[in-house]
């Protein structure tokens, strides 16, 4: 026998109370959430997790879907999967940068089974979801027995797998509010081969004002280079209400690398990932500022 | 404590009790006898364990056997029609698309998926479709003349069809 996961106990709620009550009979340290399992059973496989009770949620329908609304902009039920959403046609259309990181995340096979709810809650800072949802300024509803929260994308990952998430808590909604007029976005990851985990990711949007000139907002989000996907704030301001230019656009890189804060791993020094943020950041704002004219 | 397992493998019908950490792969080659889908990494790195279930490619290493209750499994057993390979098949014998073979098994089960969506797709649909699956004998460019040959193929046969 190769795999080694330890022994469990295994539930399959029909529906997010029943999978809510399940939740608040355990305790943290005893239980966990299984959706896709695309990351969960590879740490339980090394032993890295031992949970006796396992919530298996991936059957709950209800939270397996891709919604446009008008007013409120775009709905992602938790249990959708990375598949759905890369060939959803609301997405591509409406929200094409999603649909395009979703093309490079892992293989197939893993985005046929795994779900977008289910690789935000890992909380993995090298997850391609989240820092494009910081771009497009989404929410995350988490719902319990007690009620609903919602909290925005860039406050959810607080540290390496840890979240804004309780243990009473699911993520059951990804918000995506309609992209406002004159307004591109674009995310790029740079990995060692395509669909691998990211050295360094950038998400990058860029608004013009109503002659196209100005930009007049701007949102700039790094993944892989910090315990968690943040939000690079300074470099936004550099770009915020200027005309950006090449040039501006190569300032707002090397603020975002300053602002970064990468590790040396296996794969990158520090230095060189740092690198990677200021050509990326200038390259993706580059991409985005060109969508956002022809929006 | 083991729990009911009733799902539907290369067309037949199984009831089967397992544990909850038992994965898929598992119930296919211990269970089942289905040696065909392979268990390599065992980390979701490779695919050489893919398997199609209800219509789409995953890794049966990587997915809880439970989680297949009520669905349907197809592995490279369920390919060929008696003695006759599938079209498929034979195009990886044809463009020397194995040396080894391990990872075979997976390659075949991911172009299956992949012409079933896409039946002509481009040499860098192909690329992108097959991009998690390693070849250890990096024979990758004849299976990439494979894919293209058994897309041909499957086009062919579906003409012949259409003309009865």
């Amino acid at each position: 026998m190769k795999s080694i996961i330890s022994d469990f106990e295994c539930f399959t709620p029909n529906t997010v109370e029943e999978a809510l009550k399940l939740l608040s009979q355990y305790s943290e340290e005893e239980c966990k959430i299984v959706a896709g399992g695309q990351s969960l059973l590879i740490l339980m496989k090394q032993r890295l997790l031992t949970p006796k009770y396992l919530i298996d949620i991936k059957g709950i329908s209800d939270l397996d879907y891709i919604k446009l609304d008008d007013k409120k902009g775009l709905k992602i039920g938790a249990l959708a999967t990375h598949r759905a959403i890369e060939k959803s046609p609301i997405i591509r259309n409406g929200f094409s940068i999603l649909a395009e990181m979703e093309q490079n995340v892992s293989s197939v096979e893993t985005r046929n089974w795994g779900t977008i709810g289910g690789n935000v809650s890992h909380g993995d800072p090298g997850g391609d979801p989240a820092p494009v949802l910081i771009t497009l300024n989404a929410k995350l509803k988490m719902t319990s027995l007690s009620g609903e929260r919602t909290v925005d994308a860039e406050d959810f990952t607080l540290d390496y797998f840890e979240t804004a998430l309780r243990h009473d808590e699911l993520l059951t909604e990804i918000q995506v509010p309609a992209l406002p007029p004159n307004t591109g976005a674009k995310f790029t990851k740079f990995s060692q081969i395509v669909g691998d985990y990211a050295l360094a990711s950038v998400g990058v949007l860029i608004t013009l004002d109503k002659k196209k000139e100005i930009c007049s907002d701007a949102r700039i989000a790094l993944g892989a280079v910090g315990i968690a996907p943040m939000r690079a704030k300074k470099a936004e301001e550099i770009l915020k209400g200027k005309k950006v230019s090449d040039d501006l656009l190569a300032e707002a890189g090397q603020v975002a690398s300053e602002e970064s804060s990468p590790t040396t791993d296996v794969e990158a020094s520090e230095e060189y990932k740092r690198e990677l943020v200021r050509v990326l950041v200038k390259r993706v704002g580059g991409e985005a500022l060109e969508r956002a004219k022809k929006a | 404590m083991k729990k009911e397992l009733k799902f539907v493998v290369n067309g037949e019908s199984y009831d089967l009790w397992v544990e909850p950490k038992t994965l898929l792969v598992q119930v296919l080659r211990d269970e089942l006898g289905l040696k065909g889908t392979k268990w390599c990494c065992d980390s979701g790195s490779c695919c050489a364990c893919a398997v199609i279930l209800d219509g789409k490619v995953v890794k049966s290493c990587s997915i809880l056997a439970l989680q297949a209750n009520g669905k349907e499994v197809l592995t490279i057993e369920g390919l060929a029609n008696g003695t006759e390979l599938h079209p498929i098949q034979q195009a990886f014998i044809d463009n020397w698309a194995f040396q080894c073979g391990f990872c075979t098994s997976g390659q075949i089960m991911a172009t299956k998926a992949l012409l079933a969506e896409n039946p002509k797709p481009t040499r860098e649909e192909i690329q992108l479709a097959m991009d998690g699956h390693l070849c250890r004998c990096t024979g990758y460019n004849m299976i990439n003349e494979a894919i293209q040959d058994a897309a041909e193929r499957l086009q062919t046969q579906k003409a012949q069809e259409g003309a009865k």
